[in-house]
């Protein structure tokens, strides 16, 4: 027969303070472990939404990103010409050959401090090219004017970014026009203008990278095999969507290394908690124990029942974990991405399934940690107990 | 020390409960090393730089590039003893599992302006005569299981193609916040490879007087104001914090982990004296009976506090430090000298003060002001 979770609940009243200890521990391990993957997700998250899966991203054949690529205008009306790409509502082809340079930004009040901010000339298409991509304020940049507009994310990061300001870079004034949202992603925390005007001003009659809508987002294959087999360019062709989640590979596993190697250690220490807790709740109710087993429960039941206990405890602790998280949620922070050496603004992401995880993952150490204790007490001599 | 026999006996209660307790603090303390390693890690490389030594960038960013030419005009300016210059490669090895930074350098000004980069002088000699060759960090011989002489391929991606050099060199930094896995090739070659386009990404310059930095970096900085590439000059020290800055901030995310990992074994260590406090009433009862005073009893809960504590901290601390010297850890290159500071043990000595303050003050003030009559009916 099962002892019925009650008893240990109110067992657990029993004893707040050690009980609340415990559990705070553990609930500390769990926010920890909730912080430090929600980075890790909303820096992942921020680049794989980047690029679609509707789009290729062309750069100079060996270029492993669009800042080491190089792609001449001969090439790109050739890329332009492919009948891979698709034709937008006006009848034009739907590419954007696309300047890519880094400006140091100074962050506000801090003349030390510098981010490599990514500056990308676009052409007209590439607003029906990156479909997610939206102006949520003012108007976009007009062609053969010294106009700017500015991703969402890091817009107050740096000054000047409010919409008629100036932003002085590549020695000359731009003026901020509009801000652009792209769904939460890395372009969020770039700096938009007319490639044409921006060639002049940076690396001369270079573009760095081209982006196209497929025809058929299906025949990706084959429009990469044709245009890398084309004799008149050198040319990598990656879907957009793979090439910029493969950009945050690198520091994503990072810190999903970091966090599951630092919440580990943790663990051991909250498990170690949980054992003493254990231990001290079965000495101190031998006698208790000792009559369940002469009623006739199962050592089996007590085991579970102990066990259940500490599962309780460490749940606890989960819920706490996970609501002293939650307020990260949404938090911006930003950090150079050293696979392009680009800074990248994103927020924590605490997601439902993070915060089950986190939850498992208290009960888990409460199971963990109850266990010696509660074999301990299935397995007490009932006549010396009960003494 | 008379009771320490006491205090001794009473840890020894509750082995499982000591050992228990002791591993939590210490897995804390080591986790709390750790984490701040990373920071203090980090400033250092903000600090490094030699204040004799500036570095010219192009003004508009990193990622141009200057003429070459720049560098009579840089030399022939008064207060200015060498100049070199460098190129980022940015090339691929193999597959890239592990990244590792090429520069193509001028390499007699370069290993002049840098005697930090020490290699056995028969290897620089090498390295100046061939062209082709290159020298790479002792670190990044053992990684690959590389030899002298022998040929390694690179793949460039700022340059593209496929690059061999001979391995004529080997250097160990005499300074730990330079990194000990670069390979640096001679930058005569790379201009003759890719056709002699006449480019620097960056100047260093040697100066007399640390004192002018600031004024020559701006005679340097007017001199190109008005030409197609103007640029930034600096110490070199501002040169390496722009970048530690680029981290973000680490210093918050570190400092706030370490803050939940010192609390939650605050909560654990506190709540197991607690419970061995609670257990021991009757005991301090009759140890009261028998003559010893509050003060000493308040001594003895705090003594065996502070053991387990500080043992914990010792273990803790220690191991950290022994860890990361045996293994020469790096985080793959991007925390190069990683090794726990001195300044870091005395923080961790003193979060063991405050643990042991926090979960002994309450149970010694409690076992201090026990009235006697009232625990000894508790005594059987």
């Amino acid at each position: 027969m099962k002892i019925p979770v009650i008893y240990n609940v109110r067992s657990v009243v029993q004893r707040p303070l050690s009980t609340a200890l415990t559990a705070v521990g553990i609930g500390l391990v769990v926010a920890v472990f909730i912080g430090m993957l929600a980075l890790a997700n909303g820096f992942q998250a921020a680049l794989a939404r980047t690029g679609s899966p509707d789009n290729a991203l062309v750069l100079r054949r060996g270029a492993d990103s669009e800042l080491s690529s190089g792609v001449t205008r001969e090439a790109a009306s050739i890329l332009a010409a492919s009948p891979h790409v698709a034709i937008g509502s006006d009848g034009r082809p739907m590419v954007s050959p696309e300047v890519y340079v880094l400006i140091p930004l100074n962050r506000p009040n801090d003349t030390v401090a510098v981010a490599n901010v990514v500056v990308r000339g676009i052409s007209e298409q590439a607003w029906n090219v990156r479909a997610r991509v939206e102006v949520t304020d003012g108007r976009r940049p007009q062609s053969g004017r010294a106009e700017i507009c500015v991703g969402r994310k890091i817009v107050g990061r740096f000054n000047n970014t409010g919409i008629g300001q100036s932003m002085r870079f590549g020695n000359r004034d731009w003026t901020v026009v509009c801000h652009f949202a792209a769904g939460g992603s890395a372009f969020e925390s770039e700096i938009w203008g007319e490639n044409e005007q921006f060639m002049p001003v940076f690396r001369g009659e270079v573009f760095q990278s081209l982006s196209f809508r497929l025809r058929d987002p299906a025949t990706f294959d084959e429009a990469k095999r044709v245009l890398e087999g084309d004799q008149r360019i050198t040319v990598d062709v990656h879907r957009e969507s793979e090439f910029y989640a493969a950009q945050s590979a690198l520091l994503g596993t990072i810190l999903q290394i970091l966090a599951v190697l630092i919440t580990s250690i943790m663990a051991i220490g909250a498990v170690f908690g949980a054992v003493n807790t254990m231990y001290a709740a079965v000495a101190s109710r031998g006698p208790e124990i000792a009559v369940l087993l002469t009623l006739g429960f199962h050592p089996r039941s007590v085991l579970a029942s102990f066990l259940a206990e500490s599962a309780i405890i460490a749940a606890a602790g989960g819920v706490l974990g996970g609501l002293l998280a939650l307020p990260i949620n949404g938090v911006v922070t930003s950090t150079t991405n050293w696979a392009s050496f680009s800074e990248v603004a994103f927020s924590f992401r605490v997601t439902p399934g993070l915060l089950l995880s986190g939850l498992v993952f208290a009960v888990v150490m409460g199971v963990v940690g109850g266990f010696f204790p509660a074999r301990h007490a299935a397995k007490l001599p009932v006549v010396q107990a009960l003494r | 020390m008379s009771h320490f026999r006491l205090v001794l006996a009473n840890l020894g209660r509750h082995k499982r409960r000591t050992v228990l307790t002791i591993l939590g603090v210490a897995l804390a303390l080591f986790l709390f090393a750790s984490l701040r390693t990373v920071v203090t890690t980090i400033e250092a490389a903000a600090q490094f730089g030699s204040a004799r030594r500036l570095v010219v960038t192009n003004a508009t960013g990193i990622v141009f590039v200057l003429p070459l030419a720049y560098a009579n005009r840089l030399r022939a300016l008064p207060g200015v003893e060498g100049v070199s210059w460098a190129n980022w490669f940015g090339g691929r090895y193999q597959d890239n599992k592990r990244f590792f930074a090429q520069f193509a350098v001028d390499a007699e000004s370069y290993l002049d302006l840098y005697p930090e980069i020490v290699l056995p002088e028969d290897q620089k000699q090498a390295f100046l005569q061939d062209r082709g060759s290159a020298i790479v960090g002792k670190r990044l011989l053992e990684i690959f299981g590389w030899q002298l002489g022998q040929n390694v391929t690179i793949q460039g991606t700022i340059f593209p193609g496929d690059w061999t050099f001979t391995i004529r060199g080997v250097y160990t930094p005499s300074d730990r916040a330079i990194n000990d896995d670069m390979m640096l090739f001679r930058h005569d070659y790379m201009e003759e490879r890719i056709g002699r386009p006449g480019i620097a990404g960056w100047y260093v310059l040697r100066i007399s007087d640390p004192d002018q930095a600031a004024t020559i970096g701006k005679t340097v900085d007017d001199m190109f104001r008005n030409s197609s590439s103007p640029t930034k000059t600096g110490t070199e020290q501002a040169f390496n914090a722009s970048f530690a800055t680029m981290w973000g901030n680490v210093q918050l995310l570190m400092g706030t982990i370490g803050m939940a990992v010192v609390f939650a074994i605050l909560m654990v260590s506190a709540n197991a004296m607690m419970m061995s406090a609670r257990e021991r009433t009757g005991e301090v009862a009759v140890l009261k009976t028998i003559g010893f005073s509050d003060r000493t009893l308040f001594g003895l809960v705090m003594a065996e506090a502070g053991i387990m504590a500080f043992t914990g901290a010792i273990l803790g601390l220690g191991s950290a430090t022994w860890l990361y010297r045996a293994t020469n850890f790096n985080a793959a290159g991007f925390l190069p000298g990683f090794q726990v500071t001195p300044r870091t043990l005395i923080l961790g000595g003193g979060v063991a003060l405050v643990l042991m303050l926090a979960s002994g003050l309450a149970p010694a003030v409690r076992a201090a002001r026990l009235p006697v009559v009232q625990a000894l009916r508790r005594v059987e």
